[in-house]
Formats: C-alpha cells, sequence, structure tokens
C-alpha cells in the first residue's frame, strides 16, 4: 500500500513572465513540505511542461494536482476536477493535463486517481519579465487555497473548493 | 531543388487560405496557400514566427551562466541547448578536448536526450498522423492494420520516454533545470548506484527500440508508394559526422551531401561553420533560411535530422542500428532517401543507436572516473554544435574581457529545416490540395508533412497541430469567404 497522500504538478517556464506561477508556487509548497512534517506524503513535481511520463508518476498515489498559469482562466483561479480526455494536446509537444490522464489510461494500471486542475489567472510571458503584478495578487489566492487542500489531502475535501 | 510554387505570378488575383494555430506564449507557425477561382494552388508559404528574443535576453551576462541558463530557452530539448552553449563555454576556457569521463558523460546524457524525444514523437506524436492522419482509404486500411498489432505502443513510448529522462536525471542531478556541463567538463562523477540502476533497464530498452524500428518499417512498406512520395523532394543534407564517416550525434566535423550523394564538404572545423553556411533571408519570412554557401542560396539549402544524419553517415558505430542503417539505404534503391515520411523510419533507427550507445558508455570503465575537468588558454569566441533530435544545433557567443556574452548567435534545428519544410508543403499541396474543395482532412494532410521534421516548438516556433487551429479562405480582395475554425478539444466549427 502506498504512503503517498497526493502528488502535485506545478509547471511552466521560470523565465518567462506569469508562466513561472507554478513553478513559484512549487517553490512555497517546497519550503512549506520542509517546515511541516505532516506535508511529507505529498510529491511536488516540477517541470517545464506535461508529457508522457508524467502519466508514470500518478501510478499508486490517491490524489492529484495539477497547477497551471492559464490564459483563459477566471481571475484569480479556478479550481476544477479532471477529466481523462485525449484532447489535441496529444499531437504536441506539451500535454494538457486531462491528456496525461489519458495516457495513464492506456498504460492499463488501474484507475487513475481523483485529479484536480489549479488555473492560476495570467497574462504576460514576456521572456525574462518577473510573474506581473496582476498575476502575482492571483498567485497569493492561489497559494491560500493551496495551503487549505494540503491541510487535508482527500477528494472529499477538495471537492469543498470547486469553482 | 526549385522554387515551385514559393511565389506566384499575381497574386492580388488569387484566394487566400490561412492555417494558423493559435498559441499561448511563443511564437507561431502559419501556413498560407494562394488559390485561383478552380482551387488550383498557386503559392504556399510555410510562415514560422522565429523566437529570437534570447540572443538579447543574454547579452551581458557572465558566459559561465549560458550553459544553465538556455536550458530556458526550451521545454522540449534543454538537454542539447545545454550541451551545445556547454561545448562552445568549453572553447572559451581553451578546453575544446575534454578528459575522457567529462566526454563520456556528456556523450550519455546527450543520448539519453535522444533517446526520449525521439521515443515521443513517434509514438504519441506521429503514431497518431499514421493511424488518423491521412484520408486516403487505402494507405489508412493498412497503416492502421500495422499499428492494431502493437496495442502494447502507448506503454512502450511511455517507458522509453521515461527511462531517457532518468538517464538525464541521473547525470545532472535533477528531474529539471538540471546541470551536467561545466566550463571544460563536467560538475559531477557518475555513482555505481546510478550506473547499476541504468544498467538493469538498458536492456529493455534497446529490445523495444529494435521493436520500433521494425513497426515503423512495417509501417512504411504497408504502402511504399503512398510513403516514398508523401512530401517527396530531393535536396541537400547536412550533419556533424565522425572523422571517419561514422554517425556521431555529439561531436566531430560537418558533413554536407548533395542529392546524388556526393560530399560538398567533410570534416570541416564548426568554429568556421559561417565560412560555409549563412542564414538567408526573404521579404515574406520573419525566420531565416539557412544555406550552404558554396551552392548559393537557391541551390544550396539542406535538410537537418534524422534523415539527413542517416543519409550522411557511412555506419552507425552500434551493431544493431548500422544492420538498420543498412536496410534504410538499401530502400534508396543504392541512392539517398529523399522521402519526408522515411524521417520516422530515419528517428527509430537512431533511437535503437542511443539505446545501444548509451549501454556501450555504462559498460566503459571510464565512465566510472573522476576526472571531470580540463582548462587551456582563454579565447574570446566560442562555437558548440550538436546533433540535437531535430537536426544540427549551432550556439556561437563572443565575450569581452569582463567575461560578458557580448553577442550570441544560435541556429536552431528547425531554422535549418526552415526551406525543406516549405518544400514538403509546397508538394503536399500540390498533390493532395490542388483543384479540390479545402476539407479540415485535406488540411491535415500538410500538418502531417511538417510534423515529420518534428519542429521545436519552443525555441524556433510553437507546435503545428496545437489547437485551437483557425483557417480562413479570403477572395482577391482580402473578403472573408470562408472561416473553419478548430477549438481546443478539436471540435470544428
Amino acid at each position: 500500500m502506498t504512503s503517498k497522500k497526493a502528488v502535485v504538478f506545478g509547471y511552466g517556464n521560470p523565465s518567462r513572465g506569469d508562466d513561472g506561477i507554478g513553478p513559484e508556487l512549487m517553490r512555497r509548497a517546497e519550503s512549506l513540505a520542509a517546515e511541516v512534517p505532516a506535508l511529507a506524503g505529498i510529491e511536488l513535481i516540477q517541470d517545464f511542461q506535461l508529457q508522457i511520463e508524467h502519466a508514470m508518476d500518478l501510478v499508486d498515489v490517491p490524489l492529484a494536482l495539477f497547477v497551471d498559469a492559464s490564459v483563459s482562466a477566471a481571475a484569480p483561479y479556478t479550481f476544477t476536477r479532471l477529466v481523462s480526455s485525449q484532447d489535441p494536446s496529444y499531437t504536441t509537444h506539451e500535454l494538457s493535463p486531462a491528456s496525461v490522464l489519458h495516457v495513464y489510461g492506456q498504460m492499463k494500471v488501474g484507475e487513475a486517481p481523483p485529479s484536480y486542475l489549479l488555473s492560476v489567472r495570467a497574462d504576460l510571458f514576456d521572456l525574462g519579465a518577473d510573474i506581473a503584478p496582476p498575476a502575482q495578487a492571483n498567485l497569493e489566492a492561489a497559494w491560500a487555497l493551496m495551503e487549505k487542500l494540503f491541510a487535508r489531502p482527500e477528494a472529499e475535501a477538495w471537492n469543498a473548493f470547486l469553482t | 531543388m526549385s522554387n515551385f510554387l514559393e511565389t506566384a505570378a499575381r497574386p492580388e488575383t488569387l484566394k487566400r487560405v490561412v492555417i494558423e494555430p493559435v498559441t499561448r506564449v511563443e511564437g507561431h507557425g502559419k501556413v498560407t496557400l494562394l488559390l485561383d477561382q478552380d482551387n488550383h494552388v498557386k503559392q504556399v508559404r510555410l510562415h514560422i514566427v522565429e523566437f529570437r528574443g534570447f540572443e538579447k535576453f543574454i547579452q551581458g551576462r557572465p558566459y559561465w551562466e549560458i550553459p544553465i541558463m538556455v536550458q530556458r530557452l526550451c521545454g522540449i530539448c534543454p538537454v542539447s541547448h545545454h550541451l551545445a552553449a556547454a561545448k562552445a563555454v568549453d572553447m572559451l576556457v581553451g578546453a575544446r578536448q575534454l578528459t575522457p569521463t567529462a566526454d563520456k558523460l556528456r556523450r550519455m546524457l546527450h543520448l539519453g536526450q535522444t533517446l526520449q524525444s525521439h521515443a515521443l514523437h513517434f509514438f504519441h506524436l506521429s503514431s497518431p498522423d499514421l493511424l488518423f492522419g491521412f484520408d486516403s482509404p487505402v494507405a489508412q486500411r493498412n497503416i492502421v492494420g500495422v499499428i492494431a498489432a502493437h496495442p502494447d505502443l502507448a506503454v512502450m513510448g511511455v517507458k522509453l520516454r521515461k527511462f531517457g529522462q532518468e538517464v538525464i536525471r541521473m547525470l545532472s542531478g535533477k528531474r529539471v533545470h538540471g546541470t551536467l556541463g561545466i566550463p571544460g567538463g563536467v560538475n559531477k562523477a557518475l555513482s555505481a548506484e546510478d550506473r547499476e540502476t541504468m544498467l538493469q533497464g538498458i536492456d529493455q530498452m534497446i529490445e523495444w527500440s529494435k521493436a520500433a524500428v521494425d513497426l515503423s518499417k512495417k509501417v512504411f512498406f504497408s504502402n511504399e508508394e503512398f510513403h516514398q512520395h508523401f512530401g517527396f523532394f530531393k535536396s541537400n543534407f547536412l550533419s556533424l559526422g565522425a572523422a571517419n564517416g561514422a554517425m556521431d550525434l555529439y561531436d566531430g566535423g560537418l558533413r554536407a551531401k548533395d542529392e546524388n550523394g556526393k560530399l560538398i564538404f567533410d570534416n570541416v572545423d564548426y568554429f568556421h561553420y559561417d565560412r560555409f553556411i549563412h542564414e538567408g533571408v526573404k521579404n515574406w519570412s520573419y525566420m531565416k533560411f539557412p544555406f550552404i554557401i558554396g551552392k548559393g542560396q537557391e541551390e544550396g539549402w539542406y535538410r537537418v535530422g534524422p534523415l539527413a544524419r542517416v543519409n550522411n553517415a557511412d555506419s552507425i558505430p552500434t551493431p544493431l542500428a548500422e544492420i538498420e542503417r543498412k536496410d534504410f539505404m538499401a530502400a534508396g534503391g543504392g541512392g539517398l532517401m529523399h522521402a519526408t515520411l522515411a524521417y520516422h523510419w530515419a528517428r527509430m533507427i537512431e533511437m535503437l543507436h542511443a539505446a545501444e550507445g548509451i549501454k556501450e558508455l555504462l559498460l566503459d570503465p571510464e565512465i566510472m572516473g573522476n576526472d571531470l575537468v580540463t582548462r587551456g588558454e582563454k579565447a574570446l569566441e566560442g562555437v558548440g554544435l550538436v546533433e540535437a533530435p531535430r537536426g544540427t544545433l549551432f550556439h556561437h557567443y563572443k565575450i569581452n574581457e569582463n567575461d560578458q556574452i557580448v553577442k550570441a548567435n544560435l541556429i536552431v534545428s528547425t531554422t535549418n529545416n526552415n526551406e525543406a519544410m516549405n518544400q514538403a508543403v509546397r508538394q503536399v499541396a500540390a498533390r493532395y490540395l490542388d483543384g479540390k474543395v479545402l476539407t479540415e482532412g485535406l488540411l491535415n494532410h500538410i500538418e502531417v508533412a511538417i510534423r515529420a521534421y518534428d519542429p521545436c516548438l519552443s525555441c524556433a516556433t510553437h507546435a503545428l497541430g496545437k489547437m485551437p487551429m483557425e483557417v480562413e479562405l479570403l477572395d482577391a480582395d482580402g473578403a472573408l469567404v470562408d472561416r473553419m475554425i478548430k477549438n481546443a478539444d478539436g471540435r470544428i466549427a
């Protein structure tokens, strides 16, 4: 039986302005995990983008959270339950979280864990830029939510925060 | 080797079709087709909005930061940029010849990158094209039959990719943003534990890679006429190569062959690449068009990547891949292979070579050495080349006496293939779209041709095929006649 409570994927390019929201939230999560022993069962994975190999990180995990910047999410963030889907991202170098779940299904290693997407509103992606003030405010709101999610890493508890 | 369909005689009289993927962050690719009143194709151009900002971004930075910083150029091949930059920086510190251990560790890192990148492309990017991408009933029926016999494809692809990523993680220390290359060498030795872990998995990777070669070959021959002629054109080929003519993905000299297989140049020291390669411009594109200076822009453009490397190599220095290279070249009838879709087959031969190469390095006692760094006489200019998964990657830096970057020039693989992708698109448009009513399936043929080159989405363009895609049909006055949008969820509106 796994001892993991959840896996969290935070992704984006920290050198591209608001795209650094995911990596910054993961940096905060890592700092928090270093201080709070109860978070030891939450695996934190940071990357540029999602790809097929991330499906393997879902094996034997009871709960999953994907954290990303989004130009289409309502501010400050949306928090939604993910459904497996082979959307058109499967033909690109960057998979959507729903497509990662689809790849997991293709691997036939069991039922995918309940999975959630935290999309933080972002607008500016200039090379070398910092996270812009509006996105920074969205990031703070998203971090407040993540702290609540980490406090009780269970699907039933997370469902209460769906937007 | 012509400008066939590049420029129409009277473009103002023609209808214009635009295939434009809308992207979130980076530049993007766009195909424009000019059709006459009877839907005959008169002009085809692939516009790629090249991402050049990085060369400005790094100016003023100290040179030793560059191998780390360039990894943020691209989420797809950060290792390739890391190694090309590290090689350029080696020249800056006068350490072009590394210690045997450092050279082998870097080579293994590079092969891990090649393995994971090629696995992703074949199993998850191109296999959907091969399954669904063609609306030709005969071609589709045969290919589906071949692939349907391999229900475990997806799992093999994921595990091959994962293994390559693990090689990168073990050598560079981290899953993302790790480093191995430093000026004049590498920053850590390989641990016995990591070596053993990789050895335990590598034989399975070789077996799966061999199976992938077999599958790509079967797909090719399931309808050979179609695969030989889809997007067919002849070209020159450019790659790095070992002094003895063998394939070398990490180092060597520049080698170019013409369309008949005759050497244009060979064993060229890549420090002098700009004496042989020039980046041409065209007034309709922001992206440059590199060409071989000796042949001129009109005749001197070339292809890079797996097809170029296998065509250019006299041999592949691992046994199973060498057998497959001979089979591949035999399909060319004694000459070079020019088929666009042969890129897929060549890519799998390279994946097999990468897996075999990793095993050979793991079994090499020098890989466990601790002599990791060397230095020499400092220089103010450095050039680094590697054969990235998509093709030859150039990094060129100049520094001042304060060790700051004052000039940078990067020629990424996708730029090297710019004219070739335009040629492929023109051939496909002329053969499959000419005189017909445009449909999503027909337009998809264009994307399939581009995707065979595996264009990199982060440092040259974003992915063709990334949705939503918008297609507009304009009349001669520029008025919108029709519009088709493929939404992010794949629905056509």
